[in-house]
C-alpha cells in the first residue's frame, strides 16, 4: 500500500468514527438537549409540580381567555396530540396569536395547570407576505404540524 | 488534481479570477439588499424584521460552508499532501469567522422583536456559537505554527474534528426541540414565499461569490508572504 492510500484510508477511518460519535452522542441527548417539553413528552416524562421547566407548542384556537385585570391571561398549548393549560401574567410578544408557536417557562401547578413565568414566540419555518396571509390562512393551519411529535 | 497544485499556475488563475468573483459578488450583494430592504412585502406576522432573511441567512450558510470547505482542503492536505490545501483552508478561517459572526448578531436583532428574546441556548443558538468558537480556535492554531513556513498539520487535524459540528448545527432543529424554527429551504422544497425566496437566492449568490473573491485575495497575499520569506532566507543564505 502506498502512504498515500495509507494516509486516505486512516483518514477516512478518522471521519467515520468522528461521525459515528457524534450521531451516537446526539442521539443520547435526544431528551436532555431539547429546549422544551411538548405537551405529549410533558405528559410521557411525569415531571413533578413545583420543577422549573419549559413547554412548547401552539397556541390553540379560540383558547386565549384574558381576564379582566388586563395582565392575566389562560390558554392552551397544543401538539398533534395532546393539550396542556398554561396561565401566565404578564404582557404577552407580538407574535403570542393563536395559531402560531410559544415557548412558556414556567412549573407545574398541582392541579395540572402549567404556570407561566416567561413567554416567548416561536416563529414556524413559514415565510408569508401580510396581503397573501389575508387571502389564504391554510398556511396558518399549516403551522400546527410543524411542532412535531 | 494536482494540477493547480503549482503555485505559480494556481496564481495565474486566481489573478483573474479574483475580480471575475468580486465584482459581480458586489453587484448581486447589493442588488439584494436594496430589494430585499425596499421591495418585498412585509411578514404576515414579523412584519419588517423579515427583512434580515437576506443577511441571516447567507451568512448561516457561509459560515457553515467555510468549515466545511476548511475540512475538505484539510483532509486534501493531509492525504495527498496538496502544497496549495494548507493555504486554502487558512484563507478561509477569517471570512467563515466573520460570517459565523454575522450570523449570530443578526439572528440576535431578529429573535428580540420575534421571539421576545436576544438570546437562547437551544441547539441551533448554541451548536452556531460552538461553530464561532471553533473557528477562533483554528484561526489561532494556524497562526501559531505560520512561523515555521509550513503549515500545520495541527490545524488540519482539527478543521477535521471540527467539521462535525456541521451536521450537528444542520439537524439541531429536527433532532431537539429549539425556539429556533425548523429549516425553511430543504431539499423536497421551501416554505418560503417566492416574494422572499428569490431576493434570498440573490442575496446567497452575492455574498457565495464576494467570499470566493476575499478567499482568493487571502490565499494570494499568504502565497507572496511565503515568497517574500523564501527569497529573504536565500538572500541571507547567499
Amino acid at each position: 500500500m502506498k502512504p498515500k492510500h495509507q494516509r486516505l484510508l486512516l483518514a477516512l477511518i478518522a471521519v467515520v468514527a468522528l461521525v459515528s460519535a457524534g450521531l451516537i452522542a446526539a442521539s443520547a441527548l435526544r431528551e436532555e438537549a431539547s429546549y422544551f417539553y411538548t405537551p405529549t413528552t410533558l405528559a410521557a416524562a411525569n415531571v413533578e409540580p413545583g420543577k422549573a421547566i419549559r413547554l412548547g407548542g401552539m397556541v390553540q384556537k379560540g383558547s386565549i381567555v384574558r381576564a379582566a385585570d388586563g395582565v392575566s391571561i389562560n390558554f392552551i398549548v397544543q401538539d398533534q396530540e395532546r393539550t396542556q393549560k398554561v396561565a401566565y401574567r404578564g404582557i404577552t410578544p407580538d407574535l403570542f396569536v393563536e395559531g402560531s408557536g410559544v415557548v412558556a417557562d414556567g412549573r407545574l401547578r398541582p392541579d395540572g395547570v402549567f404556570v407561566a413565568e416567561s413567554l416567548l414566540a416561536k416563529h414556524d419555518e413559514n415565510y408569508v407576505p401580510k396581503e397573501l396571509a389575508d387571502i389564504d390562512m391554510t398556511s396558518a393551519e399549516n403551522t400546527k404540524n410543524t411542532v412535531s411529535q | 488534481m494536482h494540477r493547480f497544485a503549482n503555485p505559480a499556475r494556481f496564481l495565474r488563475i486566481a489573478k483573474p479570477l479574483t475580480p471575475a468573483l468580486f465584482w459581480p459578488g458586489l453587484l448581486l450583494t447589493l442588488i439584494a439588499c436594496i430589494w430585499g430592504l425596499f421591495f418585498t412585502p412585509t411578514e404576515r406576522l414579523m412584519g419588517d424584521t423579515v427583512k434580515i432573511l437576506f443577511v441571516h441567512v447567507p451568512a448561516a450558510w457561509l459560515g457553515m460552508g467555510g468549515w466545511t470547505g476548511i475540512a475538505i482542503a484539510s483532509i486534501v492536505q493531509l492525504v495527498w499532501r496538496h502544497p496549495l490545501a494548507g493555504v486554502a483552508a487558512r484563507a478561509i478561517a477569517v471570512p467563515g469567522a466573520t460570517f459565523a459572526a454575522l450570523c449570530l448578531i443578526t439572528g440576535s436583532i431578529w429573535g428580540r422583536p420575534t421571539w421576545g428574546t436576544w438570546w437562547v441556548w437551544d441547539g441551533r443558538l448554541t451548536s452556531m456559537l460552538v461553530l464561532f468558537f471553533l473557528y477562533l480556535g483554528y484561526i489561532a492554531l494556524s497562526n501559531a505554527s505560520s512561523e515555521k513556513g509550513d503549515t500545520s498539520r495541527v490545524a488540519a487535524v482539527f478543521g477535521i474534528i471540527g467539521a462535525i459540528n456541521i451536521p450537528i448545527i444542520n439537524r439541531s432543529v429536527i433532532w431537539w426541540e429549539s425556539q429556533h424554527q425548523k429549516a425553511s429551504i430543504t431539499l423536497s422544497g421551501s416554505t418560503i414565499d417566492t416574494a422572499y425566496l428569490v431576493p434570498l437566492f440573490v442575496a446567497v449568490a452575492g455574498f457565495s461569490l464576494l467570499f470566493g473573491a476575499l478567499v482568493l485575495m487571502r490565499m494570494r497575499a499568504a502565497l507572496a508572504e511565503m515568497r517574500i520569506e523564501a527569497r529573504l532566507r536565500r538572500m541571507a543564505e547567499g
